[in-house]
């Protein structure tokens, strides 16, 4: 999958997560800005979750920003799916 | 003798006193959808969830579906209508061994059901799934659909039928009023349908959310009518419908009865069968296995 344009899912409310995605420079790899209440405790985490669906879709290069609203696993990689899928123009 | 029709259809006489719709797209309600204890949640692709977001929405359930566990309630979907371009993906995201049922919204015609019960085919061979694991769950929101209503009724994985009380009343031009008179034709349609196929009818949402007595004494309407569920829109809702649904110690007590003199005269090998002096045959017994059920599921929820 190729990223063509910057896309966004999720929302700031309650247990959810606002995943935004663009395109990364040729070479810049897997580039992550999280935010979240739980940063210390979970941010590994988080960011494992993040980058096994963008592994799992064969994205290489790619530069995300997530605001974490207390989303658990099933949300965040749905978000992070979503907002890939709508990056790739496939939706 | 004439030989009486034999239906098909796979036996369901799961208990759906309540089915909570839940919106596809809220991780906050999804995540919690089982501790309110409904008896069946319906996660929504369809009318609560805007054009934009329902790619967003197919995907959150599927994972949802996927990972998280809804104890003992039935897990069902609302897909978009077969007149949309969305159902196809809809099904291919949510076709999981955990998807007890898929409600069809804006169901017209006996064809539909059977297109979509030959996707569903395919679909569970694809994927390993148990032949038929998938139930279809109707809801029937157009004139058309109540005109055609036994047809559906009888058609393949049908285990309930519900009425879709809000954009009936649009097709028809009808204004719906506090006690719901207006609909009672319409509801009795589809409650012969059903129970002529044994399969169960659930009735139209009650949308005021802040009225539970009015719910409340609706949902005793709709039992007298002969409804064996409700669909509801907010946890507060549940409450009052499982009330409605409960029996009384009286009819208890003598649902008991029956069904142990029931049992004796099967022991004894006895036909006839008398409590407190009256006789007891069949449909009494069926009626009284019905009424522990429900005080049964009231229990394990309340």
């Amino acid at each position: 999958m190729k990223i063509k344009k910057a896309a966004q899912a999720g929302s700031l409310e309650s247990c959810d997560i606002l995943i935004t995605v663009e395109q990364g420079k040729s070479g810049t790899g897997f580039a992550l800005a999280l935010e979240s209440p739980s940063l210390s405790q979970f941010g590994e985490q988080i960011e494992s979750e993040i980058k096994e669906v963008v592994d799992l879709l064969g994205i290489v290069d790619v530069k995300i920003t997530a605001i974490d609203k207390g989303s658990l696993a099933y949300c965040i990689k749905a978000r992070t799916e979503t907002a890939l899928r709508r990056a790739s123009g496939e939706i | 003798m004439v030989e009486k029709k034999k239906t098909t259809k796979i036996k369901d006489q799961l208990l759906r006193r309540t089915r909570l719709y839940i919106p596809g797209n809220n991780p906050a309600m999804v995540q919690n959808a089982m501790i309110y204890g409904a008896d069946s949640l319906i996660f929504d692709l369809e009318d609560s969830i805007p054009i934009a977001e329902k790619d967003a929405a197919r995907i959150l359930v599927r994972n949802a579906l996927q990972t998280l566990d809804f104890k003992d309630s039935e897990v069902t979907v609302r897909i978009n209508s077969l007149d949309t371009e969305l159902y196809d993906d809809d099904l291919k995201a949510i076709a999981h061994k955990k998807l007890d049922g898929i409600l069809l919204p804006k169901t017209e015609t006996l064809e539909e059901i059977l297109f979509l019960d030959n996707l569903l085919t395919n679909l569970e061979e694809e994927r390993n799934l148990s032949q038929n694991k998938i139930k279809l769950m109707p809801i029937i929101e157009s004139a058309i659909g109540v005109l055609n209503v036994e047809q559906i009724a009888s058609g393949p994985r049908v285990v309930a039928i519900g009425l879709g009380g809000e954009d009936l009343s649009a097709d028809i031009g009808l204004r719906r009023t506090k006690d719901g008179r207006e609909l009672e034709y319409i509801s009795s349609k589809i409650i012969i349908a059903c129970a002529a196929n044994k399969i169960q009818a659930i009735d139209t949402v009650y949308v005021d959310v802040n009225d539970t007595e009015g719910l409340y004494n609706l949902t005793l309407k709709a039992i007298n009518m002969g409804f064996q569920g409700k669909s509801v829109i907010h946890p507060s809702q549940i409450e009052p419908v499982h009330r409605a649904f409960m029996p009384t110690k009286e009819e208890i007590t003598k649902a008991k009865r029956i069904i142990k003199a029931y049992k004796e005269a099967i022991k004894k090998g006895s036909g006839a069968i008398s409590v407190d002096g009256r006789m007891v045959d069949l449909p009494v017994v069926r009626r009284s296995e019905r009424i522990l059920k429900r005080a049964q599921g009231n229990k394990k929820t309340k």
